[in-house]
Formats: structure tokens, C-alpha cells, sequence
């Protein structure tokens, strides 16, 4: 057996990968969930009911999406140019950190509408320069970015724990450790009501198709499409690789560290160190099952959102472990990047 | 003269997509003969031999060795039965040494020792016999070019082959080197080895083999007796059709564009470049003639500004290049032909007219504050599609979709149409088939006459002596003085080329 | 301070030297040789996960001690083989499909880990291996404690490394895995073929890799927690890259780290909440980002880590 790859991709197949890549997680990941005694037909149809069965979980499910949109577009911005930032978990956590430290009181003064784009800037910025480090290192000593990150991962957040049993410590949250709470003048509007479902999705629905024209439209966009593909040719032509690695290592780190401001802000009011379920690396799967499409982004987030809100509930239903949710996302990943495989090639004898 | 038949192709065919690289090849190689395989660039020379050895599984076809069939696609089988391939990329790993590089694949996997001393040992001998000496401790990187070929041949003997398969041996050898290894060639012939030799030279082929088989655009076209044939048959039959090159006319050559004063480059730690000098004025061309792995890819880089120089001065216009970024050399008006089209000249994987203005998207023809004029962009593509003859393009086609010629006629369009006065062209027409080189050279010719300077780095002699007016010969990160192409024979540049120029100056 | 110095001299310092080099010394070994064949193995921190996970589960379900190792080693080697076939015939992005694995192996384990202990109150215990007392030897005053007081596992590590060095070194298979790593059209000119010996060598460094998760569980401690291999598998990929892809320099590397986390483990007593103790925590961490700056450029990479070979395909 060979591959060849193909002369042109048809157009259908780009759509169709991602949904045999799900259907093909969700099949092998039923095997798991027989294993469980439960049938898997019952156990998706449960998933889905639960992710949208009332207006509560469908708002649910959104308030999910949300963050990971973000660092499904960090990943997405950064494996496009050949930036393998594995490392968005560690700057949703900072940019957390900053909206509790200046959210508390230090922007309190200010009215809403000027402290909530203030935090958003901080956030971002804290995310931003937590990438800058392993970019540099790897333009200056060649030290690879996807090891630097991930273990910037753990020191990120060690460096959150320190500062929430420390100067950040809620002393009214009886020895939990977790951060002074922010002010109600930077928390989000809600979107829906009564419910936890916050503005910041709309905001990062906005982002999304921020960074697709950016992508599709301006010269930078332009640039580092040639530099991801052929980075020789695209410093022949006379781009500068560097720049284009340290701008985007900017706009991935500041979308993943807006991650995390926001779900601080929209969502939870304080920081501790479960604040995420990962969204860092579940980012990491939304950007490839995307492939990298910024508004296939928001796509993929939901769909991954479905499966971790479904399977919460599936799993208090049917008794299935809901750490299903993770492997089929990861399932997922494979799959996808199997299905890619094929779009670009086809099998030879 | 009948002799037992060592190798018999039967039928061979392989597609590749839409390509079809042989259609029903046949052909037969007797015991202790030399036979070349000419043909152009692309008439599926490679294609053919590494189904013979097992890197490709033909469509249709088979391979008989010494009376026995080989089974398809297994390099194994083709080695157990006596056949070693000597290729043209040369298959060693350059942090080990040669030993290692000869005995990988000789031993049992399951053996929890490998036997050096013995190893050694015949390696030694083999190489005394043959007359391919090398040390089989050395690193293959610190080896030469000629030295890591002797390698590759003692690969294949040290297996014993009995049938070799040399893949255009002498592209990367001086001529001298290349005359010794059709000596040594001739010798192991006589010893009873049979011999394949792949080439689109003329010259060579009719100086070592005995039988000549033709290949053109996939097929055999005609088998000739080396000694019943002429260069003028030989040439017609590979081409197929009267391709005449353009010829250069006489011209008046105005200012110094383009100079280099005693220039050092260094790249990895390593000088590249030593102390180089030259001048290119408008309205001529200046070639660097060499074998490749002399330097031309730091002067490459030197021209397009990819790499500075560590001593020395470069001129441009009269006026010294301070920062020579490939950036602002485009935008001093430069055109630049990299020497890898499909690694450094486009990005395969965009549009034709995305790399149309790759170098150039800044610019304001092509965007306004930022943002992409894409319709002034695929208008522009198409003007060059139009002008320079780019056949199979349409703005929106894939680039890697394009041939070889069409893409290095997409590149020197990009450069010509932005009215350089100076290009550096650097190797323009490797692995183009002829017609394509015919149009790369009218178009540089065409350049000249208006009045372009260029700087022509090529491996290939008769381009060389076709389209420049001065030569330098460039050996060892070394330049020669210029010489006028038309006081010169090609043998006095043969020589140059092999760095015997200081002897006689 | 003189207390901070004292430390370095107590026998169970260098006791604990081993113990906590023991699997950072098997998961650089697994990454190693997988890089060598030329695959990068991200899915170390999963696979590692998983073979903690599946030793641990031997014993409890009554199994021998070693028997835990071996069952271990094979399930690493199967996620080995996927890894290996996504990314060698089939030529994936050897760093997402790495990271897919970790994904995969890590929520694979815990799923299952629920699946047989659906009660989340403490995690069940096994007895896991003890000291080898050595007559004579263990006895010796310093030396006997460091380094004849130390489980099985640990000595099995220590012998690794030399065979490792010596198949690599000096038999033909070493010979084919290292050049399969430098070239692999060299490999497949000689009649080899080198997706072959990059699955073997990926799914024999998985096996390692996941010795060294297994050890957690049947040595070091003796239950399983998820979460419990806390970036140990980024570490021994940065550890590679330390001993330049060499055998007992990777020994070398994983000792001298275990070294400054026995120290700081110790020297937080000492300074006692003068210093956070994340900062400690954060050492290992920064310790190997500062191992790779510093020997990022000197060392010499396998020529063709990261690059798929296709057959036909240059």
C-alpha cells in the first residue's frame, strides 16, 4: 500500500473529514461505553439530551463553548504557522490570574465599560508574554516550542496556586484555596438571564471571525500563510520568519489568555486551580478538528462542549464514567488527523 | 559478440496520477557490458531503474535477473540477486561513518554483535581491488562529493552485486573525476560486472558504454551500438524534435551593476566563500561555472540576500549594499531565480497568483492599509500567464500543480515583470526537458538585450558557453578570473572547473 | 544554611536520588530510542499514565509484582504500535498525533480506572516491592543504604541503560535503528526497510516508557491516582534532548535531576514556609526548560527526527 497524494482535493471532502473523523471516535468509543453495560446508542442519545434537552443546558453547553473557542483559536492562529503551542492551558491560567489581581479592586473605581476592556488587555497581554518565552527561545537557541510549553503548563499553574494561598488568597473562602473574588462592576452581562451563560461567547464568536479576515484578507494573514506552508520559500521571497513567529505568538498567547479572563469575569468571579478541565489542550483538538478554519473553530468548540456537558449528565444517568468525554475528544483528534491524511491523499496499491 | 543476458525488463509501465512515467518498457543488459540509459530530464530513466530495484512497483511488467524473475517493490530481493544501485541523491547518513554506512543491512537484525573487524576487512580489500579508496572510519560529512560516491559504488559491491545501477554519476564530478570513474567502470565491466549507467549527457555516454538505449517522454525510442552512432543521432533521437537553443548576439555592455570585492561567506561554521571578487554590467551575462557543492549555494544566497558576507564589499549600483536583505533587494530592484524552485521559488501549496506577488504583496498595486488587493493580484497573474507563456496556469490553479518549466517560467515572469536591472539566475534551467530550456534562455537573452545585467550560476556547461559573455569558474568557494566565453574552449572551462586556473596564471 | 549543606551528605538524600531518577530513567530510555528510529514520542506522558495504571491493576487483581511490570509493558507497547503506525506509514505530525496519544492513553486509563473502582474515596493499596536486602552489602554504612536498599525495578533500570547502550552501540539492530533515524532512504537503499524498524523501535521504547509510569505504582508508592505522573513524560523528552540521545548520558541527566528534586524536597523542610512551596515545585520544571537552552545547540539531533519517510517520496 502506497499513498499518493492527490492533484486537487475536492471540495465536499473538506467538510466530510471532520464528520467521519466524529463518527468514527463516537463508534470506537461505544466499544468503551459497552464495556460500561450500557448500549451506546442510549448513552449518545443521553449526551445529546442532556446538552440540549432544556433551556438550562443548552445555555450550558454555550457558557462551555466559550472557552474553548478561544483556545481553540489560539492553537488554531499558532499550528498555522508551523507554531506548535501546546501550551494555551498555562496562559488561560494567567490570564485568569490577571483578572482576579486587577478585578478586585485595583479597576474598581473605573465604570464598567472602561475597566472590562482594560482586563480583557491585561488578560491578553499576560497570555501573550507567557508564549513570547518559548518563542524566543526557539528563535534564539532552536529549543522546541512544544516541550518549553507544556512544561510551562506546570509552572503556570503552581504560580497560580502560589499566588491563591498567598497575596491573592480569599480570606473569606475558609482556607479553600482560592482567589479574592472580582468586583461586580467587571463581571460580564449575562447573556441569558438567571442562567450562566455570559457575553463572552458572543465576544468570542467576534474574535473568530476577527482572525479569519485578518487570515483571509490582510497581508499579514497573507504572509504567514506562505511562511506556515513553505517557511524556505517565504524567506526567500524575503518574510521575515521571526516577526511572523512573534506576532502570531502574540495573538495565540492573548487569545488564550482572554480564555481565561473571560471565564473568570462571564463565568466563575474568583481563580482557583480546577478552573479548567483542560480547556488548554481541548483547544488543541478543536483547532484540528477545524483544521485550523478559524470559523470552523467555533464548530469544533461546540461540538466538544456537547460532548463534555452530555457526558456529565449521561454519566449521572447511566453510570458511565464521564471521563468517556475526554476520550472521545481525544479519539477525535486521531481520527481527524487520519481523515485529513486522506483528504490530501489517496491510497495506492 | 553473445553473451549471457544478465538483466531483461519486460513491459515495464508506472503511472504516476495523470503521468505516465514508462509505457511498456523493454529492454535487455548482457554480462560485463556498459549500457547507458540516455534521455531527457523526465523521460523516466529513474523511474524505470528504481522499479528495478524495488523502490517503486510497476503497473504492468517484469524484471528477470540472471533467468530468474525478481519479485516487484522489494530493494531486498533486487540486492540478494545481484543488483546494487548507486543513486543519484546519494543514500548515506551523514553522522556515521563509512563503515557503518556499508554494513547497515548486511547482518542479521537478531545477531547481538555486529562483526566489524571482518567487515572492515572486506571492505579494505574490495576498495583495493576496484581502486576506491576511503578511509572506513571516516564521518561521511567530512567527506567530498567524489568521496561519498566512491562510498555509494562500495555499498553495492560490498553485496556482491553483479549487475550496478549507476544513477547520473558524474552530475556532481569534475571532469576529471568523472573521466576516472569511467575508467574505473570500464574495469569492473572487464571484470564481469554488467553496468546501467542513467545520463542525458551525450558526450559521456558515447565515451563509456557500449550499447546506448534512448528513452523519450516514457518509452524506448531507439537502442544504438555506442560504436555506430553519432552525438547528432543521439541528440535528435533524445529530443525528438529539432529543439534549437536560442543563440546570443553580440552586445555592448553598459555600467557595473552589481560588483563583489574579495567577499568571505560563512555559513554553519563553515567558510563557504573566500574572497571572492566579480562584476556584472547591464546588458550582459556574467556565469559561475562549477560542480555542484562548490560554494554556489552561499553565492546563491549572497546574490538573493540570504546570507552576508563575514569580509569583503558588495556594490549594487555603485553604491555599497549596507543591509543586502532579500527585501531590499527586491525592492533595489533585483530579480532573483533560487536555485530550488519547489523549496525556495513558490509555495506549492498556494495559487499561482499568490505567489505571483509573494515578494511584492506590500506593495500598493497589490494592497491598500493592509489588506490584500487579491482582484490587481489575480489580474497581474494573469498578465504574466499571458506574457511569459505559462501553460496549464489559471490565477487560481495550485502552484505545485504546474511542471517544472512552467513554474521556473512563473518565477523568472515574477522577476522580469517588475523591470529588474539586475537578476541573479541562479542554476535556471536544472531538470527542465529542452523546450523549456529554450524558452528559460530566450527569455534571459531577451533580458540582456534590454539592457538587464545578469549573473548566471550554473553547473551546466553548454549553458554556460550558450548564453554568458564572461565565465569565472567557481572551485572550493573559490572564483577564477573572467574570461570571455568566446576567446575559451570548453575544455580550457573543463579545467577551470576542476580549480586548475592559478597553475597557469 | 550550614543545614541546607548538611542535607547533601545524609544517605537518604542519595537513596532517594535513585528511587526518583528510576522512571525518568526508563521514559528517557522509551523516548531515546524512539527518537533515535526518528519518532518523536509525545505520547509519553499518556503511555506512562497508563502503564502506572495497569501495574498497579495486575497486583491489586492479585497478580505478582512482576507480572504488573510485564502486563505494563505490553499495553505502553500497544498504544506504542498505534502511535507508530499513525505516524510512520502513515506519516502523521508527529507532535499532534504524540499529544493525541497522551489524550488518549491518559482519559483511556482513568475511564477504565473509574470503570473498575467506581467509588472515589481513597484508592485501594497493594504491597509493592520491597528493598532487595543484599547480606553484607545493604549492611555497609552510606553505600549499603544508597545503593543496595533499592527495589528491583530500579536495579532492572540501571541494567537498561547498559543494554540499551550496548544494542545501539554494537549489533546490527542498534545499527539499523540509528540510521533509520539519520536516513532512512539508506536504510531502504540496503534492503531494509525502515517503517519496519521505526514501528519495532516505537513500540519497544513505549514499553519502556511505560515501565516507568508501572514503577510509581508497584515501587515507589503503592496506589494509583490519576494525575499522578505530573509532566514526568516532559520531562524525560527534555532529558533526551540533554544527553544528546545517548544512553548514559540520559542516566547521567535523569540522576543529576533527581538530585535537585531530593534536594528541594528536603530543603523545603528546611526553610519551612519562608519559601512557598510551589516554588519549590516549580523546579523540576524550570530545571529542564534551563537543560534544554543549554544544550539545545550542541546537541547533535538524529538527522531525521520528525521527517515521514515515504516510500517514493523525497
Amino acid at each position: 500500500m502506497r499513498l499518493e497524494r492527490r492533484t486537487d482535493v475536492p471540495a465536499g471532502v473538506v467538510v466530510i473529514a471532520p464528520i467521519c473523523a466524529i463518527v468514527a471516535a463516537l463508534a470506537i468509543s461505544g466499544i468503551l461505553i459497552a464495556f460500561a453495560g450500557v448500549n451506546p446508542l442510549e448513552a449518545y442519545r443521553q449526551i445529546v439530551v442532556s446538552a440540549f434537552g432544556s433551556r438550562l443546558s443548552i445555555t450550558e453547553t454555550l457558557a462551555r463553548t466559550t472557552p474553548l473557542i478561544f483556545t481553540g483559536l489560539a492553537a488554531a492562529v499558532a499550528f498555522r504557522v508551523q507554531l506548535w503551542n501546546i501550551g494555551a492551558e498555562g496562559q488561560f491560567y494567567v490570564g485568569a490570574l490577571m483578572a482576579a489581581a486587577l478585578g478586585h479592586a485595583a479597576l474598581a473605581g473605573l465604570p464598567s465599560a472602561l475597566a472590562i476592556p482594560v482586563l480583557m488587555l491585561a488578560g491578553a497581554a499576560a497570555g501573550a508574554l507567557l508564549l513570547l518565552g518559548p518563542v524566543l527561545l526557539r528563535l534564539r537557541f532552536g529549543v522546541d516550542e512544544v516541550v518549553t510549553t507544556l512544561l510551562l503548563n506546570f509552572v503556570a499553574i503552581l504560580f497560580i496556586s502560589m499566588m491563591i494561598e498567598g497575596p491573592l488568597k480569599d480570606p473569606l473562602a475558609f482556607g479553600w484555596p482560592q482567589s479574592v473574588p472580582i468586583s461586580p462592576d467587571v463581571a460580564l452581562p449575562k447573556l441569558v438571564a438567571k442562567t450562566r451563560l455570559h457575553i463572552g461567547l458572543l465576544i468570542a464568536i467576534a474574535a473568530a471571525v476577527i482572525v479569519w479576515s485578518v487570515q483571509a484578507r490582510t497581508v499579514f494573514g497573507f504572509e504567514s500563510r506562505a511562511a506556515g506552508l513553505s517557511p524556505r520559500a517565504a524567506t526567500f521571497a524575503g518574510l521575515s520568519l521571526s516577526r511572523t513567529l512573534i506576532v502570531t505568538a502574540g495573538l495565540s498567547g492573548a487569545l488564550a489568555g482572554l480564555a481565561g479572563m473571560i471565564e473568570v469575569t462571564g463565568l466563575k468571579g474568583y481563580v482557583t486551580t480546577d478552573l479548567s478541565p483542560g480547556y488548554g489542550y481541548s483547544g488543541i483538538v478543536v483547532a484540528m478538528l477545524a483544521a485550523q478554519h478559524p470559523l470552523g473553530v467555533v464548530a469544533a468548540a461546540l461540538f466538544v462542549a456537547i460532548v463534555f456537558v452530555g457526558a456529565d449528565g449521561m454519566s449521572r444517568a447511566l453510570g458511565v464514567p464521564s471521563f468517556i468525554a475526554d476520550v472521545i475528544v481525544a479519539i477525535s483528534l486521531l481520527t481527524m488527523l487520519i481523515a485529513l491524511l486522506f483528504t490530501n491523499y489517496r491510497v495506492r496499491r | 559478440m553473445n553473451r549471457n543476458i544478465a538483466l531483461e525488463l519486460k513491459g515495464i509501465t508506472k503511472t504516476f496520477g495523470a503521468l505516465r512515467a514508462n509505457s511498456d518498457i523493454s529492454l535487455v543488459l548482457h554480462e560485463g557490458e556498459v549500457l547507458a540509459l540516455l534521455g531527457e530530464n523526465g523521460a523516466g530513466k529513474t523511474t524505470l531503474m528504481n522499479i528495478l530495484f524495488g523502490h517503486y512497483v510497476a503497473d504492468a511488467g517484469s524484471s528477470v535477473v540472471f533467468g530468474k524473475a525478481l519479485p516487484p517493490g522489494s530493494p531486498r530481493a533486487a540486492i540478494a540477486a545481484g543488483v546494487g544501485m548507486v543513486h543519484q541523491h546519494f543514500t548515506l547518513a551523514a553522522n556515521m561513518t563509512v563503515l557503518e554506512n556499508v554494513m547497515i543491512g548486511t547482518e542479521w537484525l537478531g545477531s547481538w554483535r555486529s562483526n566489524r573487524d571482518a567487515g572492515r576487512d572486506k571492505l579494505v580489500a574490495i576498495a583495493e581491488k576496484f581502486g576506491l579508496i576511503v578511509d572506513p572510519a571516516a564521518r561521511i560529512g567530512d567527506l567530498s562529493i567524489g568521496e561519498r560516491q566512491r562510498v555509494e559504488i562500495l555499498k553495492a559491491l560490498y553485496r556482491d552485486a553483479r549487475i550496478l545501477i549507476l544513477d547520473e554519476p558524474t552530475a556532481v564530478l569534475t571532469q576529471i573525476e568523472a573521466e576516472r570513474l569511467f575508467v574505473t567502470l570500464r574495469g569492473m565491466a572487464k571484470d564481469g560486472l554488467s553496468l546501467v549507467f542513467i545520463s542525458h549527457k551525450l558526450g559521456e555516454v558515447m565515451q563509456a558504454a557500449d550499447r546506448v538505449v534512448v528513452l523519450r517522454g516514457g518509452r524506448v525510442v531507439a537502442e544504438r551500438d555506442a560504436a555506430r552512432t553519432n552525438r547528432g543521432e543521439l541528440a535528435e533521437l533524445m529530443v525528438g524534435r529539432r529543439v534549437s537553443r536560442p543563440v546570443r548576439q553580440a552586445s555592448k555592455p553598459g555600467p557595473v551593476v552589481l560588483s563583489a570585492e574579495a567577499i568571505d561567506v560563512v555559513e554553519d561554521g563553515r567558510a563557504r566563500l573566500d574572497g571572492i571578487s566579480f562584476e556584472v554590467r547591464a546588458g550582459e551575462i556574467l556565469g559561475i561555472i562549477g560542480v555542484a557543492g562548490n560554494g554556489q549555494a552561499a553565492l546563491g544566497n549572497l546574490c538573493a540576500g540570504l546570507a552576508r558576507p563575514a569580509r569583503g564589499r558588495m556594490m549594487l549600483d555603485g553604491r555599497p549594499l549596507e543591509k543586502a536583505s532579500a527585501k531590499a533587494l527586491v525592492a533595489a530592484g533585483v530579480g532573483r531565480i533560487p536555485e530550488d524552485r519547489l523549496a525556495e521559488g513558490v509555495v506549492g501549496e498556494m495559487n499561482v497568483w499568490e505567489n505571483a506577488v509573494l515578494e511584492r504583496a506590500r506593495e500598493r498595486r497589490f494592497s491598500h492599509h493592509g489588506i490584500v488587493d487579491r482582484r490587481a493580484a489575480r489580474t497581474y497573474a494573469g498578465e504574466l500567464i499571458e506574457r511569459f507563456d505559462i501553460r496549464g496556469a489559471a490565477p487560481e490553479t495550485r502552484t505545485r500543480l504546474l511542471s517544472g518549466g512552467n513554474m521556473q517560467k512563473l518565477i523568472l515572469g515574477r522577476n522580469l515583470a517588475a523591470s529588474p536591472h539586475l537578476l541573479i539566475a541562479n542554476q535556471p534551467t536544472r531538470g527542465l526537458d529542452e523546450g523549456a530550456i529554450a524558452a528559460i534562455h530566450q527569455e534571459l537573452l531577451e533580458a540582456r538585450k534590454n539592457g538587464v545585467g545578469i549573473l548566471l550560476i550554473s553547473e551546466d556547461l553548454d549553458e554556460v558557453t550558450a548564453l554568458a559573455d564572461r565565465v569565472q569558474a567557481i572551485y572550493k568557494g573559490r572564483l577564477s578570473a573572467a574570461m570571455a566565453t568566446n576567446r575559451i574552449d570548453a575544455k580550457a572551462i573543463g579545467l577551470m572547473m576542476a580549480g586548475m586556473w592559478e597553475d597557469r596564471a | 544554611m550550614s543545614q541546607a549543606l548538611d542535607i547533601l551528605f545524609t544517605a537518604s538524600l542519595w537513596a532517594a536520588v535513585l528511587r526518583i531518577a528510576t522512571p525518568l530513567v526508563f521514559g528517557t530510555l522509551g523516548a531515546l530510542i524512539c527518537e533515535r528510529s526518528g519518532v518523536l514520542n509525545l505520547g509519553i506522558e499518556g503511555i506512562m499514565t497508563l502503564g502506572a495504571f495497569v501495574g498497579w491493576v495486575t497486583v491489586y487483581q492479585g497478580g505478582d509484582l512482576w507480572l504488573g511490570l510485564a502486563f505494563a509493558a505490553f499495553a505502553g507497547a500497544i498504544f506504542g504500535i498505534l502511535h507508530a503506525l499513525l505516524t510512520v506509514p502513515l506519516g502523521l505530525s508527529q507532535h499532534v498525533t504524540g499529544l493525541g496519544i497522551t489524550l488518549f492513553a491518559s482519559s483511556f486509563t482513568y475511564y477504565v480506572f473509574r470503570l473498575w473502582l467506581p467509588v472515589s474515596s481513597t484508592p485501594p493499596k497493594i504491597i509493592p516491592f520491597q528493598p532487595v536486602q543484599i547480606p553484607g552489602l545493604s549492611d555497609l554504612p552510606f553505600v549499603g543504604e544508597v545503593l543496595f536498599n533499592q527495589t528491583m525495578p530500579t536495579y532492572l533500570a540501571l541494567l537498561l541503560v547498559v543494554v540499551v547502550s550496548y544494542v545501539l552501540a554494537n549489533t546490527p539492530a542498534g545499527l539499523a535503528v540509528r540510521m533509520s533515524g539519520e536516513n532512512p532512504h539508506a536504510v531502504e537503499a540496503q534492503g531494509l526497510n525502515p517503517v519496519a524498524i521505526r514501528i519495532a523501535a516505537v513500540t519497544i521504547g513505549s514499553a519502556i516508557m511505560a515501565l516507568g509510569g508501572a514503577f510509581l505504582t508497584t515501587a515507589a508508592f503503592d496506589s494509583f491516582f490519576p494525575t499522578m505522573i505530573q509532566g514526568r513524560g516532559w520531562i524525560c523528552i527534555a532529558l533526551v534532548v540533554f544527553s544528546s540521545w545517548r544512553p548514559s548520558k540520559a542516566l547521567l541527566g535523569a540522576l543529576l535531576f533527581a538530585l535537585f528534586d531530593a534536594y528541594q524536597l528536603r530543603l523545603q523542610h528546611v526553610v519551612e514556609g519562608a519559601v512557598p512551596y510551589q516554588a519549590f515545585l516549580m523546579m523540576p520544571y524550570l530545571l529542564s526548560i534551563a537543560a534544554l537552552i543549554l544544550m539545545a545547540r550542541r546537541a547533535r539531533v538524529p538527522q531525521a527526527l520528525m521527517q515521514p519517510y515515504r516510500r517514493g517520496e523525497r
